[in-house]
């Protein structure tokens, strides 16, 4: 379609790719501009995004600020905090789950399952309505389609965290280009203005997560040299301890136990939150409740609030240390702190990052934004739009295979520039043996059972042979996301050998399918809000260009009939703008169009004679 | 993952380089970790220098500058950034650099703990009396197991001196023999270090479980 009296630049060829931060308790999204990267706001002007879903008894998908507001009055149809669930088998979180609202189907040891509203869901399916909601966001943001995009994960996540956030991101209609660790992104933000030089550490506290990785920069190149953290310590757990304290007094002053209440523990939750953020710039602070008309107050001040996280904050030295020996560094070789994620601000953390650095932490950024920033500029390098950078990262934890007697061999360790691989041959234990079972672990520990289980391998349909004669070659590859790929080779007859994966958490690859292909039905919605969106962007243009137009001295030239047909297709276009039909007001654009076709052609006339006038001069 | 005799793009001989002379695409990566970083193999190698090729090569080969290539490209740039991490980790550090090049030689490594070196039997012998005295009672304790730790710690140095040394001296001349002494030390400090792993585990035991 063609619009005559506007002039086209015309966009940048490449659609945009954006960088999103998936957070626990917030998400956002942000692209690189010419000036540097930018937060891509939502149309009411919001910046976060909460993670938070509500599924309607409809099986209506609610997401974000009105999912917030839901979670207080339908909670067992609202899921937050869904990143703590991302890779994990329901036997992992069985304690974690009592303190959420929502229902887990016992269904597989691999895979957790939510019941919201009839429905179930996964995280990734969860985290994938999330990522849908950002991009439609951007989508509205930029007048276009958004299908790339770069994703962050705490720099601690296991394989099966990282595949499960990728696949939230394909079942979202997003190619993920790139999963950057967090503590690494809020790097590139930082040191993409100034010429930054040296060691730098940081220090990610969120809302579920802690990171410590140590960079060294050098000449735009962004080296990890170390990384370590814990993926289960962040605002949440001092969230829950204030609320332990607040139920208590509750039970003792009302009588009532009100733990069971999940309405209850919902406002009760918000009230300690909103405390805990108060107290981070004031002394001195009151937990507000009121629940069936009673009202219950706590005064919480600064020093208390600090006793009862200090075990917290300690928590996360251990794994700035750990980071620091093994990156071969004393604390004095740190030149810069920078701090990152929400549970930063709070007073007593800074003063722990002061005195185990000794430094003063940086926070210019808001320690909020800067992570999704800096997904923005890994956004940008992987464009080509800033070839100087480049981002060096590691993989957090060590990859093992289990050998006999459930010892584990280390293939790639931790703290390995990624990409990464390894070699080790195979071969049979017993005579005319058909396949061989690989268990790939990761983690510290010396026994397979102390560590994670990434997935089982199996080399297939080898060729009978007598025992410990077959010479099986396997390579394992961890890729610049940090997720492993196996493939195996026969050293006798040079054949690439079949390898079948059975990730012992997680996803397989064709229930990712099934789910994309769920969400393309359930997306036919989305569809068609999207061409009325689009519709609508369209007519806006025209709209201003013709508002435009009937200034301009050429309008006047025109004859009263064609003044009236202009007039009455504009206001048709008004008329049909907020109707839910595409095609509606596509027609009407284009009825506009064709009755500004001749105006169009005098302001051009015009325009092309002052230019030749000025030529003259 | 053997270097083709010409280039999997044009067909011109590709002969030992990352890009194709001709039409500068990537080649699959060659697995050595000398040769992929321009490097003559050499026991003594300046850390500084290795370090500035190996960002040069970054920067050139990562998988981030080859997302709109074809799929042989990304899966040579993905396979040739894992090899020259590899590579890089190995031959930054002294000792893995040696136990490499002597693989390449083809001298394998002795396997480990299947003979104590003689020279370190008395250290062992005291180091476990400390090691006993220190679980027995950490206080008093203490100061032998200080000592042991001291004396591991100038075994491990002697040992990198000495290995410095014979790096300088087969880089030289290329006398086989000189990879057996460097076999021979790296055996005792792969020993030495066992002992110090030993030790700190005592140490550290011992810290988290205070009486």
């Amino acid at each position: 379609m063609s619009a005559p009296i506007q002039i086209d630049f015309g966009e940048a060829a490449r659609p945009p790719v954006i960088g999103i931060d998936l957070g626990t308790t917030n998400s956002l999204a942000a692209f690189m501009d010419l000036t540097g990267p930018r937060i891509i706001p939502d149309p009411a002007g919001e910046r976060l995004t909460p993670s938070v879903v509500h599924c309607s008894a409809a099986g209506e998908i609610t997401v974000g600020h009105a999912a917030r507001r839901l979670l207080v009055e339908q909670p067992e149809r609202t899921v937050y905090s869904v990143k703590r669930l991302m890779g994990k088998g329901p036997a992992d979180v069985e304690g974690e789950l009592r303190l959420f609202p929502f229902r887990v189907v016992p269904d597989s040891p691999s895979v957790i399952r939510l019941e919201l509203g009839g429905r179930q869901f996964t995280p990734p399916e969860i985290s994938a309505f999330i990522l849908g909601r950002l991009r439609r966001n951007a989508e509205a943001f930029f007048g276009r389609e958004v299908t790339q995009a770069v994703i962050t994960v705490p720099a601690y996540f296991n394989d099966a965290q990282r595949q499960a956030t990728k696949d939230a991101g394909r079942i979202a209609g997003l190619e993920v280009l790139r999963l950057v660790n967090e503590p690494t992104a809020a790097a590139l933000a930082y040191g993409l203005d100034k010429r930054k030089e040296g060691i730098v550490a940081v220090y990610d506290l969120g809302g579920g997560t802690f990171d410590i990785s140590i960079l060294r920069l050098h000449e735009g190149i962004f080296e990890v040299l170390a990384t370590n953290g814990d993926t289960h310590l962040g605002g949440d757990d001092m969230d829950n301890l204030l609320l332990a304290i607040a139920l208590e007094d509750l039970a003792s002053e009302w009588d009532r136990d009100l733990s069971q209440d999940r309405v209850a523990v919902q406002l009760l939750r918000r009230a300690v939150i909103a405390a805990k953020e108060r107290l981070s710039f004031v002394p001195v602070t009151t937990i507000e409740f009121d629940y069936q008309g009673r009202g219950y107050r706590r005064e919480l001040t600064r020093p208390h609030f600090e006793q009862l996280i200090a075990g917290i904050v300690e928590r996360t030295l251990g794994p700035c240390r750990n980071a620091l020996r093994d990156a071969q560094l004393k604390v004095e070789q740190i030149d810069e702190v920078v701090l990152v994620g929400g549970s930063t601000r709070i007073p007593l953390v800074r003063q722990a990052v002061r005195n185990l650095f000794r430094a003063e932490p940086h926070a210019e950024l808001n320690p909020e934004e800067v992570v999704a920033l800096g997904a923005a500029v890994q956004a940008g390098i992987l464009a080509g739009s800033l070839q100087d950078k480049l981002l060096l990262d590691v993989t957090p934890l060590s990859l093992g295979i289990e050998t006999m007697g459930g010892v584990v061999e280390k293939l790639i360790h931790r703290n390995s520039t990624i990409p990464a691989s390894a070699t080790q041959v195979f071969t049979t234990a017993v005579e005319g043996q058909r396949n061989v079972l690989i268990h790939v672990v990761q983690g510290e520990r010396e026994l397979a059972r102390d560590c994670r289980s990434l997935a089982r391998f199996e080399l297939k349909d080898l060729d009978p042979l007598p025992a410990g004669m077959a010479r099986i070659e396997v390579r394992f590859l961890i890729d610049a996301n940090g997720i492993l790929s196996v493939s195996a080779r026969d050293l006798r007859t040079g054949r690439q050998q079949s390898v079948k994966v059975k990730p012992s958490y997680g996803l397989t690859d064709e229930q990712v399918e099934a789910m994309i292909l769920e969400s393309y039905q359930h997306a036919q919605q989305d569809v068609r809000e999207r061409q009325v969106r689009e519709a609508r962007l369209e007519a806006d243009r025209i709209l201003a260009a013709v508002e435009k137009a009937r200034l301009d001295e050429a309008y006047l030239e025109l004859s009263d009939a064609e003044r009236e047909a202009v007039e009455q297709a504009l206001n048709e276009l008004l008329m049909v703008y907020h109707a839910d039909d595409h095609l509606l007001i596509r027609a009407h654009i284009e009825k506009l169009n064709r009755v500004t076709a001749r105006l169009a052609e005098r302001m051009m006339n015009r325009a092309v004679r002052a230019a030749l006038e000025g030529t003259k001069l | 993952m053997d270097a083709p005799e010409s280039c999997w793009h044009c067909g011109q001989p590709a002969a030992d380089s990352l890009f194709c002379a001709y039409c500068n695409r990537l080649q699959p990566p060659a697995p050595d970790y000398f040769r992929f970083f321009g490097l003559e193999p050499r026991l003594a190698l300046d850390p500084e220098d290795l370090q500035r090729r190996y960002y040069e090569l970054s920067r050139k080969l990562h998988p981030d500058r080859f997302l709109a290539a074809t799929a042989a490209e990304r899966q040579y740039s993905l396979e040739g950034t894992a090899i020259l991490n590899d590579a890089y980790r190995v031959l930054r550090d002294p000792v893995a650099r040696a136990e490499y090049l002597l693989r390449r030689e083809g001298l394998e490594e002795v396997s480990p703990g299947r003979r104590t070196p003689p020279e370190l039997l008395r250290e062992i012998f005291e180091l476990n009396e400390a090691l006993e005295a220190f679980r027995e009672d950490p206080r008093a304790g203490r100061a032998q197991l200080d000592r042991a730790r001291e004396r591991l710690r100038a075994l491990r140095q002697q040992a990198d001196a000495e290995l410095a040394r014979l790096f300088r001296l087969w880089d030289e001349r290329r006398e086989r023999g000189r990879l057996e002494e460097v076999r021979g030390v790296l055996e005792r400090r792969r020993y030495v270090s066992k002992l110090e792993t030993q030790l700190e585990e005592a140490l550290s035991d011992v810290g988290a479980h205070p009486d």
